[in-house]
């Protein structure tokens, strides 16, 4: 049987990102759409109307919504090829717990790394370093997160690179002199040709960001 | 043979209370090792150093935080009884998108309602239900969320119920007024003997959060 499968993404998104890496790792076909988030589409409000958010994965016409629920999809129904999740339990549950920390974490306090000032940045930048330092300890002296092979946490942080060049322009701060070993982890990353067809150029990001800064009023 | 299990725990807390159901639907024997939230244990920030805090399940010596990354541990190593996610992937991310929601929208509403007045506990109250109508919605015709048998997301839900009295009284609505479809669905599982004996009292939970305001110096 034919398998559709249609993303509803945005370009910049990292949580869209993870998903097209999952996608890429797996070798599945898939149709890309991009979505306007300042005119969201019927079929996205049809699809994701809890949320109303993307990414929003769509497997033979039925939705799957939150990008971390998408990727473990991805991962339990093409099963035979490239496993994300490792498959001891407890090992499992590490990788769920960092991914989640990845979620409560780097998204809203790298965000105010950029849109905040003074004090209320600077101790912004403060936790988002000790957050990757925590992360860099997890990765220890592996190669992946996931060990020999990109996996689950893999994909989950390595989402956010493309941002990390936004957030040291704005603050003024380097992540790889203070994380050296999870810049060379990201650079490996970047060398899979899942993951560097499915991150965006940093420059055009960067962009965005001025863009964005402009719109909310950000100085 | 699967080894000791001990849980770091609160009594009055939702999250913990989801892992204690789970145990119990698995028949497992454990610790449970009530902690002090004004004096954390050496032993909980040893084992939780990220977070800090409870739950935490200790099997064999290793811990596993945040809830339902243990429930889902817990129903993948204690796989051969009372399964709590289902079997079909698409089934599995649905329940895992609703537990998510819980996980999102319960927590933070529902202690607004308590911690506000005015005009911010109103929309509080209202989003509340809303959030409540949206489960109920989910649910449709099903015994539980889970379909035929109790699952994931009953696991997820349930324990708020308890909380329910508090917000009740300091709010002053009727959550079964609104959502008499939901209350239902919490009768028939406080039939369950595995939520019966997890759940705290609803009046002391209620004599918890006048004591909690009375320490925030909340009206």
């Amino acid at each position: 049987m034919a398998e559709e499968v249609v993303l509803l993404d945005f370009w910049a998104s990292p949580f869209g990102i993870r998903v097209r890496i999952a996608l890429a790792e797996k070798g599945i076909k898939y149709e890309r759409r991009e979505e306007d988030l300042r005119n969201k589409s019927g079929l996205l409000l049809q699809m994701n109307p809890v949320h109303k958010k993307i990414p929003v994965l769509i497997h033979n016409a039925k939705p799957i919504c939150e990008s971390l629920i998408q990727v473990q999809y991805i991962d339990e129904v093409w099963h035979d090829k490239a496993p994300l999740l490792p498959a001891d339990p407890y090992k499992r549950a590490t990788a769920r717990f960092w991914a989640d920390f990845v979620d409560k974490k780097i998204y809203e306090v790298g965000g105010k790394t950029w849109k905040t000032k003074g004090e209320e940045q600077a101790r912004a930048q403060k936790e988002f370093m000790e957050s990757l330092k925590l992360l860099e300890g997890e990765l220890g002296d592996k190669a992946y997160f996931g060990g020999e092979n990109l996996g689950y946490l893999d994909i989950a942080l390595v989402s956010y690179y493309c941002w990390f060049h936004v957030y040291e322009k704005f603050g003024g701060f380097s992540i790889e002199a203070e994380c050296p070993k999870l810049t060379a982890w990201a650079k490996r990353c970047m060398q899979k040709e899942s993951v560097a067809k499915s991150v965006p150029d940093q420059q055009k990001v960067y962009e965005f960001a001025l863009h964005l800064k402009k719109i909310l009023g950000i100085e | 043979m699967e080894g000791g299990v001990v849980l770091l725990d609160f009594w009055a807390s939702m999250f913990g209370m989801r892992v204690r159901i789970a145990l119990a639907e698995k028949e497992i024997k454990y610790e449970y090792r009530e902690q002090d939230l004004r004096n954390k244990s050496d032993l909980l920030l040893q084992m939780n150093p990220v977070h800090k805090k409870i739950p935490v399940l200790i099997h064999n010596g290793k811990p596993i935080c945040e809830s339902l990354v243990q429930v889902q541990y817990i129903d993948e190593v204690w796989h051969d009884k009372a399964p709590l996610l289902p079997a079909d992937p698409y089934k599995r991310a649905t329940a895992r998108f609703w537990a998510d929601f819980v996980d999102k929208k319960m927590y933070d509403s529902g202690s607004k309602i308590w911690k506000t007045k005015g005009e911010e506990q109103e929309a509080a109250k209202k989003e509340f239900i809303e959030n409540l109508k949206l489960l109920e919605g989910e649910l449709g015709d099903n015994l539980y969320f889970g379909g035929e048998g109790f699952g994931y997301v009953d696991v997820a839900l349930v324990p708020f119920y308890c909380w329910f009295y508090a917000y009740e009284q300091c709010g002053g609505f009727s959550i079964e007024a609104e959502c008499p479809k939901l209350i239902a669905w919490v009768k028939r599982c406080m039939q369950k003997e595995s939520v019966a004996k997890s759940l705290a009292d609803p009046e002391k939970v209620y004599e918890f959060v006048l004591h909690l305001k009375k320490a925030y110096g909340i009206e």
